[in-house]
């Protein structure tokens, strides 16, 4: 009789411990970039915990919009906060996964990782001041390449997105008439060429004109096999647009001097870091009015840190090297509850 | 007396009464929605896009730099207006003697064993997501557009001559030409299927008497039909010219989103609608006030529209 009762009791502790484990449904909202992964990480994630992570891509702008107003977990962005901004609003950022944006032309004759820009050379075509595919300044770093007497169509997006935003910021680090001029931002009012809506917008544009040069995330330009552009990193050398080499670009950055991570990875020292790099963001309130809301949405990332870079891998995103990693779990430790105490782990 | 009075009352009664002020309610509750919602939308609109109307005045209708860096901003909608006008006059000049000749041949010439194929094809046409004709426009027709007329254009137009600049832009497949005929097919099976329904309630007195007189099926159509339909026919082409206006996603695609006016037929431009799609989803502050403004706008230039048409209308009526 005794020992119906106490197994019925442990019985009912089981069904209330899993009960309490589906309860956990995080809620994300933000950029369109991360959305792919962080749908493969949910659905493995689900699978494993039976925790439930509902993420709408809704663009970084939306996503930080939604996270102020404090109706979803955490919110999502292309384009990193100032710690000023953070600080204003409450909020404390980590990165996520690493993309980049590719230079991709359409150059008959010329095939992929054959001609080289240099981050001054981009900006110039994008301003309108370099019209032609033979103009001397691109001959003079293409010794070699037969660059045809064609005039270049410029193509960018005509959306507002983080691809833009990481774009334009580096054409006004390298070109200080790029940053008098159309300057950084996620829209900008070009100086030349037309919009494509989206990356297939942009390729498709791309693919149509002889002669047109766009740009397009990584992912979407190895799934797609558009004709690349080498491009000179800081370290002065000439490199391809891989994942060895973005992940370069994210391991020579400097995290720990970044207050609030904030922080493109445009440009970064490294002999093959790619120079148009950036992470994605996850921004989140340091005092989580629900504790146990904030421990979901970073025991969420912690596991994705840990088992995810496999899926991202996958889907063509660059994880973070392991000691930003441990950087970013450290910086946990202040997103408190309404007790003070860390909410994770 | 007054006992069987009341008897006489409530027998002369009829039965479903009791439902009238209901359905009165109910009819009068739907049509004083519908002005609710319009006029809540109009408020809404004049009050997100108070900051860019106040903050730039007269130049955000007319002038041309469009320049969302927060650093400089700059709203102007000259050009996406323009875009808007442009593209949506050439739609209705292609499309509608297009839809004309579809509802003249499905109404008077087309056997009647395919009248109801035809028929039905035009209306499948029309429930056609416009997501689907600006794919179509961008992967398909564009590079034959590119191909097969801008590039001949381009090379056949002598230079120096006004054709050169009519026909100036880049030759892939994108910008307000481009945008104008895929506007066209969206809006030709819309007034076509409305333009039959009109022809086909000419009454067959009125015509079998013009042929009987003589009259051709031209003639028939020019001078008897198309008079007897006239004010639904204008009815039907102000509605496609009112989705032509508002289009967005087909639009999008195809238009080659740059600011500031079209240079030429190929060149890239933008309009009301696909500049708010564009940019909405990451916009903030006064930015997305200027887009609200847009939006405003849009509804002032499409309220002109009609009451265009109305005044042509009643003109005509009177002549």
């Amino acid at each position: 009789m005794i020992k119906t009762i106490v197994t019925a009791a442990a019985v009912t502790a089981m069904v209330a411990g899993a009960g309490m484990a589906v309860a956990a449904n995080i809620s994300g909202a933000g950029a369109t970039f991360p959305a792919p992964v962080y749908a493969k990480w949910a659905e493995a994630y689900k699978a494993q915990t039976n925790n439930a992570l509902n993420y709408q891509a809704i663009g970084s702008g939306g996503g930080k919009k939604q996270i102020i107003a404090n109706t979803v977990d955490f919110g999502a962005s292309d384009k990193p906060m100032t710690s000023a901004e953070l600080a204003a609003n409450g909020l404390q950022q980590f990165p996520t996964v690493v993309g980049g944006v590719v230079p991709v032309m359409n150059l008959p004759g010329i095939k992929a990782g054959q001609v080289r820009l240099t981050g001054q050379v981009l900006a110039d075509i994008y301003l309108g001041l370099i019209k032609k595919w033979n103009d001397p300044v691109i001959a003079s770093w293409n010794k070699g390449v037969a660059l045809p007497n064609l005039p270049i169509t410029v193509v960018h997006r005509s959306d507002g997105s983080g691809t833009s935003f990481l774009f334009t910021s580096y054409l006004s680090m390298e070109e200080p008439k790029w940053q008098a001029g159309p300057g950084a931002n996620d829209a900008v009012n070009w100086p030349a060429g037309l919009g494509g809506k989206g990356n297939d917008g942009v390729a498709a544009f791309v693919k149509q004109t002889t002669g047109a040069i766009g740009y397009v995330e990584y992912a979407y330009a190895k799934q797609n096999n558009m004709d690349y552009a080498v491009m000179r990193n800081k370290a002065g050398k000439w490199v391809m647009p891989t994942a060895a080499n973005f992940a370069a670009a994210a391991a020579g950055a400097k995290w720990n001097a970044a207050p609030g991570f904030y922080l493109l990875l445009l440009d970064q020292p490294g002999a093959n870091a790619w120079p148009i790099t950036g992470a994605t963001f996850i921004l989140m309130h340091s005092k989580q009015t629900n504790a146990q809301s904030g421990h979901d949405v970073l025991s969420f990332f912690d596991w994705a840190y840990k088992n995810g870079d496999g899926a991202a891998a996958g889907l063509d995103y660059v994880t973070l090297p392991d000691p930003v990693k441990a950087l970013v779990r450290k910086s946990w430790k202040s997103i408190v509850g309404p007790n003070g105490k860390p909410v994770y782990p | 007396m007054s006992i069987e009075l009341n008897a006489v009352r409530r027998r002369s009664t009829p039965h479903g009464f009791a439902f009238e002020p209901i359905f009165e309610g109910l009819c009068f509750g739907a049509a004083t929605m519908l002005l609710i919602a319009l006029g809540g939308v109009l408020v809404a609109l004049t009050i997100g896009g108070w900051p860019a109307f106040s903050k730039f005045g007269l130049d955000f209708i007319t002038g041309v730099t469009w320049d969302p860096n927060p650093e400089h901003e700059v709203y102007g909608a000259a050009g996406p207006i323009v875009g808007t006008l442009l593209t949506s006059a050439l739609a209705l000049l292609m499309a509608l003697p297009v839809a004309g000749g579809v509802a003249f041949f499905l109404v008077e010439l087309c056997p009647t064993f395919l009248r109801r194929p035809i028929g039905t094809a035009v209306e499948l046409l029309a429930g056609i997501p416009s997501i689907v004709y600006g794919m179509w426009g961008l992967f398909v027709f564009a590079p034959f557009f590119a191909s097969h007329v801008e590039t001949p254009l381009m090379s056949a137009a002598p230079a120096g001559s006004i054709w050169e600049t009519v026909f100036s832009g880049i030759p892939n497949g994108s910008g307000i030409l481009a945008a104008s005929i895929i506007l066209a097919i969206m809006i030709l099976p819309f007034m076509a299927a409305t333009l039959r329904e009109l022809l086909s309630t000419v009454p067959a007195q009125v015509r079998e008497s013009a042929y009987g007189l003589g009259a051709t099926t031209g003639e028939v159509v020019m001078k008897v039909t198309l008079p007897y339909v006239q004010r639904g026919a204008i009815g039907a082409v102000m509605l496609g010219l009112g989705r032509a206006l508002g289009e967005t996603m087909a639009v999008t695609f195809i238009i080659g989103n740059s600011h500031g006016f079209p240079k030429g037929m190929f060149d890239s431009g933008s309009t009301i609608a696909s500049t708010i799609a564009n940019e909405f989803n990451e916009a903030s502050g006064l930015q997305s006030s200027s887009l609200i403004a847009l939006g405003l706008l849009l509804f002032v230039i499409t309220f002109i529209v009609l009451a265009l048409a109305r005044l042509l209308l009643r003109n005509q009526v009177k002549a």
